[in-house]
């Protein structure tokens, strides 16, 4: 579904990834771990079109290398990004019908609305409510749900777990598979890599801007280096 | 107390011209963290345009109304035009330069304006037709015209329209998200683009409806009548909290309050010393003041909330 191709991201003369390739197939969620600084989260830009890149995108078969990052969403990538980014001052009802912003099918936004509310029902709680007046993790359901609206293929994910007390992370990590149990495809970047290795089927560990090393989740989760650089053992 | 009644309705009828004005300021500010200072040519644009539209019809016969209402017609085409260039030509190739580039180049654009406008129209004051009857209405001790009431109410009509715009719709909800954050607005699929340009195509409307306002009110029309307009109307937005729009309506109407009684009692309060002609001092008194006191404006959110 996702392909990326020797993928080279710098800011400024300074190489934050420096030739990476991966894959991300439908229908499975793919972790992208690494320690703060590896290139995990300009990785994810990257692929939003949010930053300039150099290699090859290639996202259901289509290069997106000439696309504007507000034409992604109309072919089915979400991004979900880091600090959540909700529009403070926009109510939460608001922010969601931002999510389908692309769409014109409003029956089916309707429709999708409602599924969100059921995986979601604090944002129903809170639909009149301005969005910076929420807690850090109900904005971070807010940033899922509204990503979700514009129903995505590819969902990418960024540090969901960021800033969020434990008992929150639980809960949108819940959320992240209930969302994958659909079908959406999702690519997660986390510091927590326990927590995304759990989640996931398959990972990708980042060092300095490269990819060290690629396996299944459990195997991952097994491998002693991993265990011993980002499972703290 | 007559002189207070009038001078509030003067008041009224100035503040709702600068609020039209000042919304074209604030809403450029809120998507781009420019202050446009060309907008006060374009103000002046759509009072010239709309002069030369209303006199050669009115002379050809047509009705008196429908004349007016071609000249106005005009003056909004030819304004949605010319702010729709503006933008293009002389902001969107600095859109990432450092925020001094494109303050300098709105100055440019403001002289390049008013020598256009000079070459067309030459530097006379034009003398602007009275768009609708003069005879006064008496209320309460004190006099208002019909022109007064029209442009009062048609201020009205347009910051309502304008509300309903950013507030009810699908288009000014993205609005209001790329002005926000237009990087997280763009992965919602707005093209901030896009919004940049509807934001200066509807904020150089209604400066042209602002443009015919203040030359119909004060009978004359210049190739100079910008520049000054467009520092109250600045300055009206200031107060009201530049980048919020109710802000920037509450701003002009209080501005034009502050001058037309500042004009009305200046002479009492200093025996006479100084005169009406000092109206202008009340508007940048009010800006330094604001500066000093309460720079985000009567209802600015702090800057620090742009993330």
């Amino acid at each position: 579904m996702l392909e990326a191709i020797n993928l080279e991201v710098s800011y400024g003369g300074i190489a934050a990834v420096k030739g990476i390739s991966f894959a991300v197939e439908e229908g499975e969620m793919v972790a992208l771990i690494g320690a703060n600084g590896a290139g995990k989260t300009s990785t994810l830009k990257a692929l939003a079109r949010l930053l300039p890149a150099r290699g090859t995108i290639r996202f259901l078969g289509e290069e997106l290398a000439a696309l504007p990052s507000h034409g992604l969403i109309g072919r089915g990538m979400a991004l979900v990004p880091e600090g959540r980014g909700v529009f403070a001052r926009l109510s939460v009802a608001e922010n969601l019908a931002m999510g389908a912003y692309s769409r014109r099918d409003h029956a089916a936004i309707s429709a999708d609305l409602e599924r969100v509310h059921e995986l979601l029902p604090r944002l129903l709680e809170r639909r009149t409510q301005l969005a910076g007046t929420l807690s850090g993790g109900e904005q971070q359901m807010l940033a899922l749900g509204r990503a979700l609206m514009g129903r995505p293929r590819l969902l990418l994910l960024d540090e969901p777990s960021m800033g969020l007390a434990p008992l929150m992370v639980h809960k949108v990590f819940e959320t992240i598979g209930a969302v994958a149990a659909t079908g959406v495809t999702i690519l997660l970047v986390e510091q927590n890599a326990k927590l995304a290795l759990e989640s996931a089927s398959r990972g990708y560990v980042m060092e300095g801007g490269r990819i060290t090393l690629a396996d299944s989740a459990g195997n991952l989760l097994a491998d002693r280096r991993v265990r011993e650089a980002y499972l703290g053992e | 107390m007559d002189t207070f009644v009038q001078q509030i309705i003067n008041g009224l009828t100035l503040g709702s011209i600068y609020a039209l004005v000042a919304l074209g300021y604030t809403m450029v500010y809120g998507i781009l963290g420019l202050i446009n200072f060309a907008h006060g040519e374009v103000v002046m644009i759509g009072a010239l345009t709309a002069l030369a539209v209303i006199k050669p019809l009115a002379g050809a016969g047509l009705p008196w109304p429908l004349a007016v209402l071609a000249g106005v017609a005009a003056a909004i085409a030819a304004c949605m035009a010319l702010g729709f260039v503006i933008e293009r030509v002389a902001y969107r190739p600095l859109r990432n330069a450092p925020r001094l580039a494109p303050l300098i180049t709105a100055i440019g654009v403001s002289m390049v304006l008013q020598q256009l406008a000079m070459i067309i129209w030459g530097r006379n004051y034009h003398s602007f037709p009275q768009l609708l009857p003069a005879t006064p209405r008496a209320i309460g001790g004190a006099q208002i015209t019909d022109l007064q009431i029209m442009i009062v109410a048609v201020a009205i009509l347009m910051m309502a329209g304008l509300a309903l715009l950013v507030n009810r719709t699908r288009l000014g909800r993205a609005m209001r998200a790329t002005a926000e954050n237009p990087q997280i607005a763009g992965l919602m699929g707005v093209d901030a683009n896009h919004i940049v340009s509807l934001t200066f195509v509807i904020g150089s409307a209604l400066a042209a409806v602002a443009g015919v306002m203040v030359s119909a009110n004060y009978g004359i029309a210049h190739y100079n009548m910008g520049f000054i307009l467009g520092l109250k109307a600045f300055t009206a937005a200031v107060l009201g909290g530049i980048g919020n729009l109710t802000g920037a309506m509450l701003g002009g109407i209080l501005l034009g309050l502050i001058e037309a009684l500042g004009a009305g009692y200046i002479g009492d309060l200093t025996g006479g010393f100084l005169g009406s002609d000092y109206q202008d001092v009340f508007a940048f008194f009010v800006l330094i003041v604001v500066l000093i006191f309460r720079p985000s404006g009567l209802m600015g959110e702090k800057v620090s909330e742009r993330a």
